[in-house]
């Protein structure tokens, strides 16, 4: 493998799996937008998976083939994260149709502005009491 | 097929989640009929594990025939049967309640809820435990937003987003033991760990990232946001399920993971860890006790409370002493019964007063007499006031903290009694001292048309009532159930 020139050796992957799990976390709670959000989430989860794949690096390392001579990579984080990506598209499904539903809905994909509408739909009704009773 | 117990127990759920998706184009009433059958199925398979785990302490069982650690297993024990079996049992008393008949996919999701949650039970392996903790996170989220409206939207996405960054937590914490010693088999991780060090950093992150992950899932506070918000939007039965059975397994999880994998050996070399989750716990305790205290919406409430309870099963699980262990064990089964039964008697409220707030209970006992007792008898045991099994718990968690040396946590339990009085005072006061408004309600016809009581809600309720009563008379049987294991953990 090539060395970055960072002085990290093969922990540069370390630092970006911290990065993206960063990003990802402050995507998902500073954006207003839903879409954003789910993508923040999606960036965090890309992280956590480039970790595992990384904990199965080794110098040299090839695809565990019996044909082939070692050493070979560990296979087993690979397996487990492509289980888990398939899981992060369900995710990632269940959430768009939520953001499709309130978007329809308000017709706004921002947090804020629902939350701005949502409001004065309360204090609407709030003040319809106070004038019927 | 007692041999293929364990197994079943996931496969039965799964593979019958897609028996209504087909049925339910011809009839609802047969796609309903359905999903019951595949429920009593679940129970009486999660009766026959609890009689075959009584008989022989544990078994389990290697998938495909591979042994662990190169396979997949799954492994029960006395205290796996015992929440397998409010598993199966709380779903299907939810859904009796349940006085609608719904759409297909609706029942398909209620099925792959509890095919996660028992999953989650019975697995022996940590990235599995991840799988099927996200299987029932997805069949939750999509089931809160399968009510009407755009709350229930706007709640589901942050359930969602929330529980997803929990899960992803959890797989990081997963990620690290991996990586420390390189197997996710539970048993051999608790051997494989402590060859690596308890005190070594890949350990130490780990767990705390197992924590943090299996508290946003329990809603410890602070990370309880999603919970008043998902149980208020949710329809009752859906929101019965959830507060009976999600953080119930969560804990369970949780548990697993401390004594099975971590085990207590991991408390005493790293005290500092034990005494941060202690000190999580009892904040969340009292933390929960007082937004309980301050909420209107008798679902919201009821979600806080949680809060608090989960507080006091992780004070539990921290003090890590056998009587503090069953004490948690005992009041997680006892939070199931009693907040699924308040759930249900709020669902039942909600649908014949169209009532929803503490205040608009006022003189509930009036006009609902039997709801009203029942609310009173859970509640009790929320408190934790004897004969309920809520006193139970309470007290072999008090006598843990005191046996343990603890005062402050034998303090904390006492309070968070006051607390909870306080609270369910709240609303048991309104019911029987509060004088109703001549005004009906929003949502109520004035000409009284409000439609009749369902009957199988009423069994439930009453059941709920009299189970928590059961357990908490034979609490020394329960506490006896799960001594062995707990002994083997401590």
């Amino acid at each position: 493998m090539t060395e970055l020139p960072l002085g990290l050796g093969t922990w540069y992957a370390h630092v970006v799996y911290v990065l993206l799990v960063a990003v990802g976390l402050f995507v998902l709670i500073n954006d207003e937008n839903f879409v954003k959000k789910v993508i923040g989430l999606n960036i965090l989860q890309t992280g956590v998976f480039l970790f595992f794949v990384t904990s199965a690096y080794r110098v040299d390392g090839r695809a565990p083939l019996v044909t082939t001579a070692g050493p070979f990579v560990n296979p087993l984080p690979h397996v487990l994260i492509l289980t888990a990506i398939v899981v992060g598209v369900a995710v990632t499904a269940v959430a768009l149709t939520l953001v499709v539903r309130i978007y329809g809905e308000y017709g706004t994909l921002r947090e804020d502005v629902v939350q701005t509408i949502r409001d004065d739909e309360a204090s609407a009704v709030a003040a319809d009491r106070e004038g019927t009773s | 097929m007692i041999d293929h117990l364990l197994p079943l127990l996931v496969a039965v759920p799964l593979l019958g989640s897609a028996l209504p998706l087909f049925v339910a184009a011809r009839s609802r009433t047969l796609a309903r009929w359905l999903t019951l059958t595949v429920l009593v199925g679940q129970t009486a398979l999660a009766v026959v594990l609890a009689r075959v785990v009584f008989a022989t302490a544990s078994v389990s069982y290697d998938v495909g025939a591979i042994p662990a650690p190169f396979g997949i297993g799954l492994f029960a024990d006395r205290v796996t049967a015992a929440l397998a079996l409010v598993v199966a049992g709380g779903a299907l008393a939810a859904l009796l309640t349940d006085h609608r008949h719904r759409s297909g996919p609706e029942y398909a999701l209620w099925l792959l809820l509890v095919a996660g949650l028992s999953g989650v039970v019975v697995t022996a392996d940590v990235f599995n435990l991840y799988v099927f903790l996200e299987i029932s996170g997805l069949a939750a989220y999509a089931m809160v937003a399968s009510a009407r409206g755009v709350d229930p939207a706007l709640a589901a996405l942050h359930y969602l987003l929330v529980g997803t960054v929990g899960a992803t937590l959890y797989l990081l914490g997963v990620g690290y033991a991996f990586v420390a010693t390189g197997t996710l088999a539970m048993a051999d991780l608790s051997v494989a760990l402590a060859a690596a060090g308890y005190d070594s950093t890949l350990v130490v992150t780990a767990f705390v990232l197992v924590a943090v992950g299996l508290s946003v899932k329990m809603a410890l506070f602070p990370l309880h946001a999603w919970k008043p918000e998902a149980y208020a939007a949710a329809t009752p039965a859906v929101a019965t399920v959830l507060a009976a059975l999600g953080s119930t397994v969560a804990g369970y999880a949780f548990l697993r993971i401390v004594y099975d994998v971590f085990t207590v050996a991991f408390f005493e070399a790293v005290p500092a860890v034990r005494t941060l989750l202690l000190v999580a716990a009892t904040t969340s305790v009292v933390a929960g006790g007082v937004l309980a205290l301050r909420a209107r919406d008798v679902r919201r409430l009821l979600a806080y409370s949680s809060v608090s309870q989960y507080g006091l099963f992780g004070v539990g699980l921290a003090l890590a002493t056998p009587l503090s262990v069953t004490g948690a064990l005992v009041a997680l089964v006892g939070h199931a019964v009693a907040k699924g039964g308040l759930f249900v008697a709020v669902g039942s409220v909600a649908r014949t007063h169209g009532v929803r707030t503490v205040e608009e209970y006022a003189g509930l006992a009036d006009r609902a007499p039997l709801t009203a007792a029942v609310v009173a008898v859970l509640g009790v045991s929320l408190i934790g006031l004897p004969p309920t099994v809520g006193f139970a718990g309470k007290w072999y968690l008090a006598l843990g903290g005191i046996e343990a040396g603890s005062w402050a946590v034998a303090t904390v339990v006492l309070a968070s009694t006051m607390l909870s009085l306080a609270y369910v005072g709240r609303i048991v006061e309104r019911c029987y001292l509060g004088r109703a408004d001549a005004t009906p309600p929003a949502g109520v016809r004035a000409d009284g048309g409000l439609p009749a009581p369902a009957t199988a809600p009423v069994v439930v309720l009453v059941g709920a009532a009299a189970l928590v009563v059961a357990l908490g008379l034979g609490s020394s049987a329960l506490a006896a159930w799960f001594e062995p294991v707990v002994e083997g953990w401590l």
